[in-house]
């Protein structure tokens, strides 16, 4: 497979968003057939400059092979070519934890990580939380039972960020919770209630 | 960004042979056209910001050396490899029980995402973050020799007090450096020169005229490992960090201090100091006005007189000297009374 089969038309109205990223990701068309050309050259061949290169990302259970210039960030990667516009882009500089995805389970920040160093890889986003039938995360449950949120455009980061520090063991206790999850900002400071939803999604999570 | 040529070397040694290939003489390690790259938390930020313009990376992550990747405790010491996480590092059970100072240092830096994706190579080798070194349009000297240095009349609130010169006053902001060189740890490296060990204290150099050059490092050298020699009193040590804010933030002040006690008498004191200098720092002087004493609050605070002595603050930082002095002084007496 080739073209990433992100699910652009699920039937309902084109919403800006879709309409967006399906012109992102037809755009990305072009090049990607260059470099299957390019690709049947002999693999001794000094890589150039510009020069796109194959990435296969593994993302939520599904496979993914993308033709990226090597300065696409694993955020813009997930956002523009795939269309994943879950994980948020807050400050693109590694500060603010809005971008946070578990990689091989364990949370990092894709915006200070380059999608062609993820090849192979197998990625967590928000939108994989969910299971097929549409029962939330305890992880999300949890948000939605504290109303750990207001505007929410942290949220995603801050989930992805609290299943990494459970799986970590690093929140035992609401001290623990609070400096392990420094790395996500809220503007809204709903922190006191993330804090409870972490507690409450704690041992479920584990189990996940 | 500039574009990069993308390349996933197998072994050190191609990865050597590829930046040899594309260095010159004099390329400083910060400035070549090939850089390597594991986390890329320091690196990508600065490659976005325009002040990193490598055009070629290196990714280290595949090389196939397992000794990279790993922790080992020995009877002569610890040996980091220099691709294990700041993470695994910060929760490695042995490293906390023999030398707290390296797990405070690392748990106390960064936040959880950055510490699992940066290498503690990569985190000794952190550049500073500087706000006029950070922003292109500013005159720096760090990032572009000669054009001047708008930190030492601008707001330089975070800037250091110790190591600086006329030419750059950037605090060198890493945490576990400072239990490192106060553990003199030695750092091992591969080049096209060779394999060395670096002893920690010389892998940073002070701004001088030239503080554009950064570390010993030539361009085409790899720190392949990191390592702390055995100390038997290392369990009585901790690393104090007093910044803006509780977590996530680069230190005000910070001291790592280690001590070898005969009841409260100092046989042997060990004593790093952060935030407040270009370079990691050691105290040599306050940690020899230790020597022979009891330890209480009137020796605590002449060590910490004699750490600061040569201080030189400006206009925003003035604050630091004696900051760091009641950091010094309070993480003397907390390693004091410590249990081990």
């Amino acid at each position: 497979m080739s073209q990433p089969s992100a699910p652009f038309n699920d039937g309902l109205s084109l919403s800006r968003r879709k309409f967006m990223a399906g012109t992102v990701s037809a755009a990305a068309a072009a090049p990607l057939l260059a470099s299957r050309a390019e690709a049947a050259t002999p693999v001794t061949a000094e890589p150039k400059l510009r020069q796109p290169v194959v990435t296969s990302l593994r993302i939520n259970k599904q496979a993914y092979e993308l033709s990226l210039d090597t300065r696409t960030s694993l955020l813009d990667a997930l956002r523009d070519h795939i269309g994943l516009t879950g994980t948020k882009k807050g400050c693109d500089h590694g500060q603010c934890g809005a971008c946070t995805v578990l990689v091989e389970g364990k949370r990092l920040l894709s915006c200070l990580s380059f999608a062609v160093m993820n090849d192979g890889k197998d990625i967590m986003t928000v939108e994989g939380l969910a299971s097929s039938d549409g029962r939330l995360h305890p992880m999300q449950q949890a948000f939605i039972d504290h109303d750990a949120f207001q505007c929410g455009y942290c949220t995603p980061g801050q989930i992805m960020s609290a299943i990494g520090c459970v799986n970590e063991g690093h929140a035992e206790s609401e001290n623990d919770i609070r400096e392990y999850m420094s790395g996500n900002i809220c503007r809204c400071a709903a922190y006191p209630n993330i804090v409870a939803a972490i507690l409450q999604a704690r041992e479920e999570t584990k189990g996940a | 960004m500039r574009p990069f040529v993308y390349e996933q070397p197998a072994d050190i040694s191609a990865a050597v042979a590829i930046a040899s290939r594309f260095a010159t003489n004099d390329d400083q390690p910060t400035r070549a056209n090939a850089q390597f790259i594991a986390g890329g938390t320091n690196l990508a930020d600065y490659m976005k910001l325009g002040v990193a313009e490598p055009n070629r990376l290196l990714d280290l992550n595949r090389l196939k050396e397992s000794g990279l990747r790993q922790i080992r405790v020995t009877d002569d010491g610890i040996r980091f490899g220099a691709l294990v996480r700041m993470g695994e590092a910060a929760d490695h059970r042995e490293v906390e029980e023999r030398y707290p100072v390296i797990a405070d240092s690392l748990r106390l830096a960064a936040s959880g995402q950055i510490r699992n994706m940066a290498s503690l190579a990569g985190n000794i080798l952190q550049r500073t973050r500087c706000e006029y070194f950070r922003e292109t349009s500013w005159a720096c000297n760090k990032r572009m020799p000669g054009s001047g240095c708008a930190a030492m009349l601008g707001f330089n609130r975070q800037h250091a007090v110790l190591g600086a010169s006329e030419a750059c006053i950037a605090t060198y902001h890493g945490d576990f450096a400072q239990a490192l060189i106060a553990l003199d740890a030695v750092v091992h490296a591969e080049g096209s020169r060779g394999a060395r060990r670096i002893p920690f204290a010389k892998l940073h150099r002070r701004p001088g005229d030239t503080p554009h050059i950064e570390t010993d490092l030539a361009a085409d050298e790899i720190i392949t490992a990191i390592e702390v020699p055995a100390l038997p009193w290392g369990r009585r040590s901790l690393y104090l960090k007093i910044r803006d804010r509780e977590s996530y933030a680069f230190a005000l002040a910070s001291a790592a201090v280690a001590l070898d006690l005969d009841g409260e008498t100092v046989r042997e004191a060990r004593i790093a100091l952060g935030g407040v200098a270009t370079v990691p720092w050691r105290a040599s002087t306050a940690e020899q006005s230790l020597q022979g004493k009891k330890l209480d609050e009137t020796s605590a605070e002449a060590a910490a007189d004699a750490a600061f002595a040569e201080a030189q603050p400006r206009q925003r930082n003035a604050f630091k000297v004696e900051l760091g002095k009641r950091t010094l002084v309070r993480a003397l007496l907390e390693t004091r009374d410590m249990k081990v």
